[in-house]
């Protein structure tokens, strides 16, 4: 050690051992969503399994082919695939610096995810009403759980992008706004894909079991 | 009468003055005490007018060096009702034998084992771990902050509502008696009716946002902002270990938040998750809870670990041992700990291949640990070594941890656990590693780092005081309970009725009363080194002739702390700039970007502190009108887009000047 010491001690004394300019760290807050997205991803995966253990107990209860309306959450399902396409072209204009096309498409997205979630709650209060509430079974109690936390996030979403469609009109399309508008699009197209697993996990398995 | 009860409902839900435990002596007067003494402390601050000053320069602040800080003071305080707690324990044990039923009623005793789970590991070790991260973390890679300051401060706050939710069980209502984790199906609505498993599950999601969010906020710092030259394999071992740690909070608290979500579901909707009906299972929570656990307790010796390698190394005066195995064998720990998560319930029922599996995953976990223990080893091998009191705290971790290690390998062999489980040989073992390994390693970091913090020592005498009260008197406490879970006593009893027990809970006693002695004398460390700190300031900004860059700076360091961006080359980037003779730089300064403080953080903590209190007590107007605040004050912040300011120029030069002046006076006298 101490000879290494001693060679690097007669190395030309001008090594630089600090910047003379400001240091520009890379933003962080892309990476740091993504982060956010892998910890709710694993909410997920704890309701998914759930699921996946209790998909059966029905307790005397309802099951799963009784309760569940395919056609039904084939519509629901389209809305949510709508709306994250239509996002996707929102975020096309914002590349392009259209404010006024990327305001209009996110009210498009806004909308298909407030269809979504309306057609949602109109399957909760119908499956209630005929007795398949989440404290009549276990299974029924995963189900709730899983679908209410995707649409609760959803819901989030909504308010979320209502908020950005403000700060875009006060503000423009800057750094901040476009930012920001990113990670709503991966908050959006995240829960599609989570979407896509609920849909074929618990409502085709659910109705082929 | 029936409107008003109606009325009474609707505005204060379960809520009522029999919430007030006035019937029981000991928390009543427990709770008279420390409102007497908080209103003290306010009236004190009030008197000297220092609210304006804490306010400004603290509460709002998003300093990380204030946030780690503010985290250490929180675990300190928690340390003395956890410790509390552990008192009370000890004393109705020892006495609780035959004829004599103690001073605990069952209930009370069973609140009280909880509270002290609970409070230890969420309250003190957690902040002990994530504020000394905060305060070292970004100085060691050269950063002026963390990536996400604002957060930064608003994790803090959870942590700290969390812990005031906590606090408030003990006067209204009371606490879970489900024992630290909650265990289903005690922890459900039929076993558990009262408020207190709705104080821990509120308490601990509260808390859990502010954990997560820094474990986001870490892992972006240490990806992103290290200075420039300081690549993964040359970050200091402390960083390396805060990244892992980092790396499991954000993979397991996840899990903790769904569960106790499904939990308390399962209390306030009537679902059956964990329920015995309705086609429950209560193991499901067994699983998913000890998934987040075991995790959790690698969360909190990791960066411990990192102390440990950070103190050996800078008093032996050498390079840390095998750096490269200490980085893989941290890698390898974060992985396993995923892994093993099913031995703390062998007993489950679920079969010899399934056991086998987690026993082997167990024992492999010793091997990177085994790995660890020999680097430090080495690294004193032929050092020059000086046994301050961090290096105290580490000889003392050393050997203390590897017996709780290995009483741990006892217990992954699946059939000696069949007789180990819920015995106070287990409590005997967490102990052991836990107050070992991560106790040990927050007063050998608090020793390490408070003259860098505050720019003077902690006095050595009692420092060394402290240190051997709490070596021996964890000693005297644990053993016997080795002892005792050997002979087959299970834990969480309040009573017992072969007398010839007693003795090992008497010996444990006064081994409680060391540590006791230990505590204060550590309190007495603290106000002795305030009187004396002038005697021991430290001016030079490295102390122990440190190895690290936040070594470089001035103690206490800047707001900014670097005025400039090192430029790292080596591993121990601070000794390496020493030994080629580095030079501060006199010229050149310029203005520094830096975030505004905000009292936006502790707004929304408030918030969630007043919605979870609501919750607890069904009280739904105050739950939803403070949800429904907390997210209109989200969005309104989110319409500040100016959030930063400027250190001009003059004020850096006239910073950095004054240390150079202070440097070379010392080196002329």
């Amino acid at each position: 050690m101490s000879d290494t010491t001693a060679t690097r001690a007669m190395e030309p004394s001008d090594t630089v051992f600090y910047a003379t300019e400001e240091p520009h760290p890379e933003n962080g807050t892309l990476l740091g969503f993504w982060i956010y997205l892998m910890s709710d991803c694993l909410i997920f995966a704890v309701l998914f399994s759930c699921y996946a253990v209790f998909g059966t107990s029905y307790a005397g209860g309802p099951t799963a082919s009784e309760v569940l309306d395919l056609t039904g959450v084939a519509v629901n399902t389209a809305m949510l695939l709508l709306s994250s396409i239509t996002y996707g072209f929102g975020m096309l204009e914002m590349a392009q610096g259209r404010r006024a096309r990327t305001l209009l498409w996110l009210a498009v997205a806004g909308l298909f995810a407030v269809a979504f979630v309306g057609l949602e709650l109109n399957e909760f209060a119908h499956m209630v009403a005929e007795g398949a509430g989440p404290w009549r079974s276990v299974f029924l109690s995963s189900f709730y759980a899983l679908v209410g936390t995707h649409g609760l996030h959803v819901t989030f979403g909504i308010v979320w992008l209502a908020t950005m469609m403000v700060q875009v009109g006060r503000h423009g399309l800057n750094a901040d706004n476009q930012r920001r508008l990113t990670c709503l699009s991966m908050f959006w197209h995240f829960l599609d894909l989570v979407w896509v697993g609920v849909f074929s996990f618990v409502y085709l398995v659910g109705v082929l079991r | 009468m029936h409107e008003t009860s109606t009325l009474m409902h609707l505005l204060l839900g379960k809520l009522s003055l029999s919430a007030i435990p006035f019937d029981v002596p000991l928390i009543f007067w427990t709770g008279v005490v420390v409102s007497i003494l908080t209103v003290a402390l306010l009236g004190a601050i009030t008197v000297a007018g220092q609210w304006g000053y804490l306010w400004r320069e603290w509460f709002t602040s998003i300093d990380h060096k204030k946030i780690g800080v503010m985290y250490l003071v929180l675990a300190i305080i928690m340390l003395l009702r956890g410790f509390s707690d552990a008192v009370l324990m000890r004393l109705q044990q020892a006495m609780a034998f035959g004829h004599n039923m103690g001073f605990l009623p069952p209930e009370h005793y069973n609140q009280i084992f909880t509270a002290h789970g609970t409070i230890m590991i969420f309250f003190v070790a957690m902040p002990f771990v994530v504020g000394l991260m905060n305060y070292v973390v970004p100085m060691q890679i050269g950063a002026r902050d963390v990536a996400f300051p604002f957060l930064n401060n608003f994790s803090f706050w959870m942590t700290a509502a969390g812990a005031m939710l906590i606090m408030v069980s003990l006067f209204i209502g009371n606490f879970s008696r489900a024992g630290w984790l909650a265990m289903a199906p005690l922890s459900e609505m039929s076993y558990s009716p009262s408020v207190g498993v709705d104080y821990y599950i509120w308490g601990l999601q509260i808390a859990g946002v502010g954990t997560l969010l820094s474990g986001i906020n870490f892992v972006v710092t240490i990806v992103k902002m290290r200075a420039p030259g300081m690549t993964m394999m040359k970050m200091p071992v402390f960083t390396w270990t805060a990244l892992c740690t980092n790396i499991l909070i954000v993979a397991a608290f996840p899990i903790l938040t769904a569960t106790l979500g499904l939990l308390s579901l399962d209390r306030y909707l009537d679902m059956h998750f964990f329920t015995n009906s309705g086609g429950g299972e209560a193991m499901m929570y067994t699983n998913l809870i000890w998934i987040w656990g075991h995790p959790e307790v690698y969360i909190l010796i990791l960066p411990m670990f990192g102390v440990y390698s950070e103190v050996i190394s800078t008093f032996s005066g050498k390079r840390l041992f095998g750096y490269s195995s200490m980085v893989y064998a941290t890698a390898a720990i974060t992985l396993l700990s995923y892994l093993v998560w099913l031995h703390h319930f062998f007993t489950m029922g679920s079969g010899a291949n399934v056991n086998s599996f987690f026993a082997i995953t167990t024992m492999i976990i010793s091997i990177p640990t085994g790995v660890k223990i020999f680097n430090w080893l080495f690294t004193m091998y032929r050092g020059r070594i000086r046994f301050e009191v961090p290096m105290l705290w580490s000889l003392a971790f050393l050997f203390t941890f590897v017996i709780g290690g290995m009483s741990g390998v006892m217990l992954s062999v699946a059939p000696a656990d069949f007789v180990l489980h819920n015995s106070l040989f287990l409590v005997a073992h967490f102990h052991n590693v836990i107050i070992g390994g991560v106790v040990f390693g927050a007063f050998a970091g608090i020793n390490f780092w408070f003259p860098k913090a505050f720019g003077f020592q902690l006095d050595r005498f009692w420092g060394k005081v402290t240190f051997w009260c709490w070596l021996v008197g964890f000693w005297v406490a644990f053993a016997p309970l080795y002892v005792l879970g050997l002979m087959g006593v299970t834990r969480r009893l309040s009573h017992f009725t072969d007398p010839s027990l007693q003795i090992w809970f008497e010996i444990a006693g006064v081994g409680a009363a060391i540590i006791l002695a230990g505590i204060v004398a550590f309190l007495v460390q603290i106000a002795v080194s305030i009187r004396k700190r002038d005697a021991l300031a430290d001016t030079t900004g490295d102390p122990w002739d440190g190895r690290t860059l936040e070594w470089s700076t001035s103690s206490p360091p800047p707001a900014y702390n670097f005025a400039f961006t090192p430029v790292v080359h080596d591993r121990d980037a601070w000794m390496d700039m020493k030994h080629r003779g580095f030079q501060r730089p006199a010229a050149g300064f310029k203005p520094i970007h830096m975030p505004k403080n905000t009292a936006v953080g502790f707004i929304l903590a408030l918030l969630s502190f007043i919605c979870g209190f609501g919750l607890v007590w069904h009280i739904w107007w105050m739950a939803g009108l403070s949800f429904l605040s907390l997210v209109a004050v989200a969005i309104v912040h989110s319409f500040n887009y100016h959030r930063d300011y400027h250190v001009s120029a003059d004020e850096v030069r006239r910073v950095e000047l004054d240390f150079a002046q202070r440097l070379a006076q010392q080196e002329a006298a």
